[in-house]
């Protein structure tokens, strides 16, 4: 447990429930990332502005704590590619068909007590904890 | 306007969050989802933190009768367990496992300096689309076939 960070984790955590609670307060949109992705890729959508913003401002959050107070770890090198490119794309491709990933169903699915969320939630931890299981210690880890 | 203000803010909050929590790290996910391994039970925590709050607040927020800047709330209707929620659920779960990224932490890691999440987020973009021709090419064939005949 030696990289067990408590205080920054459930700081950030906070943070996260707490632009969820403002999205859906002032704007009455969950903050779900995939969702907002998806609609930012269609091509007649109407609010593709909002949704673009709000990417933008995930992109801006993660570079200020970066580039203001880290680097705050080694990035990862020597993954393998192929790996990386066919999570994207299993990711792409299951949060499109189940509706939502960790922040959709995850955050915002079990903060408005929907069934729905949380049987897709347990489903996903669940099977990503097999996963990991198989390719770091059955099949010998990617990296 | 003020909606474009909010987006923005409130995705700055989060992308911040997802930072400050570690999250943006795939290696500190693994090191979640690897319990065989040396285990590192910080994500619990982000979860908790955030589900914590939303819990506390969604419930208050969804009594009001429509949102500060917004005419209603946009929450999803569908309530059923059903197939798809679940193969998607799977098929995204073994994505997250094998890498230890999510859609919300590659974009949100997209200026530290790595190929990884950009590459992430290609195949991600390349996966909806994959999705969407599969519906298409479905619904193309279920609809062509009464006509056949």
């Amino acid at each position: 447990m030696e990289n067990f960070t408590p205080i920054t984790a459930l700081a950030g955590g906070i943070l996260i429930g707490i632009s969820a609670t403002l999205l859906l307060w002032l704007n009455g949109q969950i903050a779900g990332i995939s969702g907002i992705f998806r609609g930012v890729l269609k091509m007649r959508s109407p609010d593709r502005a909002w949704r673009s913003l709000f990417l933008l401002g995930l992109v801006i959050g993660g570079g200020i704590w970066w580039h203001g107070f880290g680097p705050t770890f080694t990035p990862r090198t020597g993954f393998s590619l192929p790996l990386l490119v066919l999570a994207g794309l299993l990711v792409g491709f299951g949060s499109r068909i189940g509706n939502g990933c960790t922040s959709g169903h995850g955050v915002c699915g079990i903060g408005r007590t929907s069934g729905r969320s949380l049987a897709s939630t347990m489903t996903f931890f669940s099977v990503a904890l097999a996963t990991t299981f198989v390719v770091r210690h059955v099949l010998g880890g990617a990296a | 306007m003020s909606r474009h203000i909010v987006a923005l803010l409130t995705g700055i909050i989060f992308g911040l969050g997802l930072a400050v929590s570690g999250m943006i790290n795939p290696e500190k996910v693994l090191g979640f989802l690897d319990i065989a391994g040396a285990w590192d039970p910080s994500l619990a925590l982000v979860m908790g933190g955030a589900v914590g709050v939303t819990l506390l607040t969604f419930r208050r927020v969804l009594k009001l009768p429509k949102p500060l800047f917004g005419a209603r709330f946009e929450i999803p209707t569908s309530a059923s367990v059903d197939s798809p929620l679940l193969i998607g659920a799977t098929i995204f779960g073994i994505g997250w496992g094998i890498a230890g990224y999510c859609p919300g932490p590659a974009i949100a890691a997209l200026t530290i300096g790595s190929i990884e999440p950009i590459v992430f987020i290609a195949a991600f973009i390349a996966g909806n689309f994959l999705s969407v021709m599969l519906d298409r090419a479905t619904a193309a064939g279920w609809r062509a076939a009464p006509q056949r005949g």
